[in-house]
């Protein structure tokens, strides 16, 4: 018995100093891989008064703007849909969104992408993502918003 | 001869700790039938199967028998259940009485907060999920008696703490035996992460009774996964509690280490709390350095668990080996496969493992963003609290609802149908959600079944919806059985203490807390616990403060 614990406790150890390892690992590939291989995870860009998104601002009018090479969206989840109802980028382009919500909180999902984005009213989501692949995405909110929510999803357009 | 029948008091005369631990555990399973009975419904809705419909009398849509689900088996049962489990296991050990009269407050209170709060839900004015994130406002009802039953938790954690300091007093430079040192730092965890919550609920009692106009609904979710997180320890910590505790024995074999077991618990209270960031990883408003710091802290609270995986099996192993098992793997077919507790446990850690790998994903800063509010994340809970949380309660109840009434379990082999199909039901489930989730974007707690939009957006996906369907019949089986071996058992009128056990189960040890520096470095608690203190205020200070200081109020909305 003595002998079968002095075993067990070595083992104990190695196996301790393997999680360890291991949850290192995970540490150093997550903060390597969010430092080169591009990053969606949304930052804030500011906050705004939730009740007047519809009537001042950016967010009062919803669209996608080319600027240079480049394009910028202004996009507003509501319950339950999105604004502008469609949008068009050209492949290869680099979009940068801006996202708010006029009411309650929303997702904006955009399928097949890294794009995840809580939109939470009074907060400004803003992230960038490049599209490389021609076709319709679709865009779908993801959390809890009301008796409509399964309806919430739009789609947006990459043309070759 | 003359039979007589003993009135209900009789039963717990000396032993009145019995009677709380048992009305405790039956409202917690009470609760948890209700809830579960509405799985099936959100499972058929995931295979695009709506009976939604045919409730319309009764209850008005998908949302609020959703609500109905998580908050009676994430939020009621598993509080009640902790309230049992870690008053009752110190009062055994120590062989003391918690205060009986402020064990009974504690009663009283969680059942009139939980009908206050029924009082809203059932009438469909609270079918705002069981995160309830503002600007969607329920009924000032549900605040308040979501926060009296919160409350009376903290009498538990005065009784558990309380028994502990007569204990030491009468014990002086003793090592704290083993459940109850389980008990106390799971109680003072609870009371550092339960404050968000508590705070919350303020200003949404205010904002719901029209006190305030607005709540900053970045705050509100801030101070709910301040919580949110370490609810999940407070949920499974019981679980691990009985686990190391009593299941070797019940296995027949002894517990490994005691000194490690008391570093995972130890390792719980430290870093719980400070990680609730990695459930806001898509949300605007928290810089992303702190959003990484969580990461890491996240990343550390894996460490008990794998501890916990090593020890747990390692004790396996020494009773399947005890009870004649050989080879590499012959101990795991010794093991009582037979005994619907240590069956309930042994399934509930199976699936356990893969819940923990998800859970990495989930953790992962970057690897979240592919899983963020799908039906991945129920997929990855309902391993952890919907299997093994769940069924380490149910096995549990398998023979400490004998034990505390001294009626025999009635229908054991029910007993093991109810755990075999549960596992097998949610390990269906769990597989097709997390595919869904991962590959094809459905989001979580969405009536898909009800918009044919949706249908149509998630089509193919088609084959993983049929799967939903079959594990919510096996479940639905599952939960009858269940509940029909757990009432038959406390509503009969036997009672044959001869034939149940009359102690609780705990376990031998083979490595002892004695002569242990571990044992002893872990017993300085509250110097841990001022550790665990610092540690919040460094995660979450900044944050916090800034926060409060510009808050930006939104009002609510009631759009279900």
């Amino acid at each position: 018995m003595e002998h079968n614990e002095h075993i067990l406790e070595r083992y104990e150890r190695a196996w301790i100093f393997f999680g360890l390892a291991m949850i290192t690992v995970f540490i150093i590939l997550i903060g390597y891989m969010m430092l080169t291989m591009g990053n969606t995870n949304p930052v804030g860009a500011g906050r705004i008064d939730a009740t007047k998104v519809r009537t001042e601002g950016n967010f009062a009018n919803p669209r996608v703007e080319q600027v240079g090479n480049e394009y910028v969206a202004y996009v507003q989840g509501f319950s339950f849909g999105y604004l502008p109802a469609e949008m068009k980028f050209k492949a290869g382009r680099k979009v940068t969104f801006y996202i708010t919500s006029p009411d309650v909180q929303h997702g904006f999902q955009v399928e097949n992408t890294n794009i995840n984005v809580q939109v939470i009213p009074g907060e400004i989501a803003k992230l960038s993502y490049t599209f490389e692949k021609p076709g319709e995405y679709r865009i779908i909110c993801n959390e809890y918003c009301g008796i409509g929510h399964a309806n919430m999803i739009s789609k947006l357009i990459v043309e070759p | 001869m003359a039979v007589k029948t003993f009135p209900m008091n009789d039963a717990y005369v000396g032993a009145p700790e019995k009677k709380y631990t048992l009305f405790m555990l039956m409202l917690g399973f009470i609760a948890l039938m209700v809830g579960t009975l509405f799985g099936p419904l959100q499972s058929f809705n995931y295979g695009g199967l709506d009976l939604y419909p045919f409730l319309k009398p009764v209850f008005q849509s998908y949302y609020q028998g959703l609500t109905l689900h998580g908050v009676l088996n994430a939020i009621i049962f598993t509080q009640l259940f902790g309230q049992a489990i870690m008053v009752y296991l110190p009062a055994r050990e120590l062989g003391l009485k918690p205060n009986m009269t402020l064990a009974w407050v504690s009663f009283w209170m969680a059942l009139i907060g939980l009908l206050i709060a029924a009082l809203p839900l059932l009438g469909n004015a609270a079918s705002v999920l069981y995160t309830f994130y503002p600007p969607l406002q329920a009924h000032w009802a549900f605040y308040v008696g979501a926060a009296i039953f919160v409350l009376s938790s903290y009498v538990s954690i005065y009784l558990a703490l309380d028994m502990w300091a007569r204990w030491k007093k009468a014990n002086p430079g003793k090592i704290t035996p083993l459940a109850t040192y389980m008990s106390v730092t799971y109680w003072l965890m609870w009371l550092l992460a339960s404050l968000g919550l508590v705070v919350e609920a303020l200003f949404l009692i205010a904002w719901s009774l029209g006190l305030v106009a607005g709540v900053d609904p970045l705050l509100m979710r801030t101070l709910f996964w301040y919580t949110g997180h370490p609810i999940v320890y407070f949920w499974l910590l019981p679980a691990y509690a009985l686990a190391y505790t009593t299941l070797p024995r019940l296995a027949g074999g002894k517990l490994v280490s005691d000194p490690l077991s008391r570093l995972v618990f130890l390792l719980f209270l430290l870093f719980s709390v400070p990680v609730g960031f990695h459930h806001q990883f898509a949300d605007p408003g928290i810089a992303p350095y702190w959003k990484m710091i969580h990461t890491i802290l996240t990343m550390m609270v894996a460490v008990p668990s794998l501890i916990t995986a090593f020890t747990i099996a390692a004790s396996l192993e020494v009773a399947g080996r005890a009870n004649g098992g050989k080879g590499i793997l012959g101990w795991i077919t010794a093991l009582p496969w037979n005994n619907p507790t240590v069956l309930a446990f042994l399934l509930g850690f199976l699936a356990f493992i893969p819940g923990g790998a998800g859970g990495m994903v989930n953790a992962s800063f970057n690897l979240n963003q592919n899983v963020h509010n799908t039906v991945w994340i129920p997929g990855h809970f309902h391993l952890q609290v919907g299997t093994l949380v769940t069924m380490a309660a149910m096995g549990t109840a398998f023979w400490l609802i004998p034990h505390l009434t001294g009626k025999p379990l009635v229908a054991r082999g029910l007993a093991l149908a109810s755990q075999w199909l549960w596992f097998l039901g949610m390990f269906i489930m769990t597989f097709a959600l997390h595919w869904m989730g991962f590959l094809y974007a459905v989001p979580r707690r969405s009536h898909i079944s009800g918009s044919p939009v949706a249908m149509e957006a998630f089509r193919d996906s088609a084959a993983w919806m049929v799967l939903n369907i079959v594990s919510g019949v096996i479940l639905l089986i599952a939960a009858i059985l269940f509940f029909y071996v757990i009432y038959a058992t406390a509503l009969q009128s036997r009672r044959e203490p001869s034939q149940v056990m009359a102690e609780v189960p705990f376990s031998e040890v083979i490595s002892k807390p004695e002569g242990s520096s571990l044992a002893l470095l872990t017993e300085r608690v509250w110097f841990w616990f001022g550790i665990a203190v610092v540690l919040v205020v460094l995660a979450y200070g900044p944050v916090l403060f800034q926060m409060f200081t510009n808050m930006n109020p939104v009002p609510g909305q009631r759009l279900w």
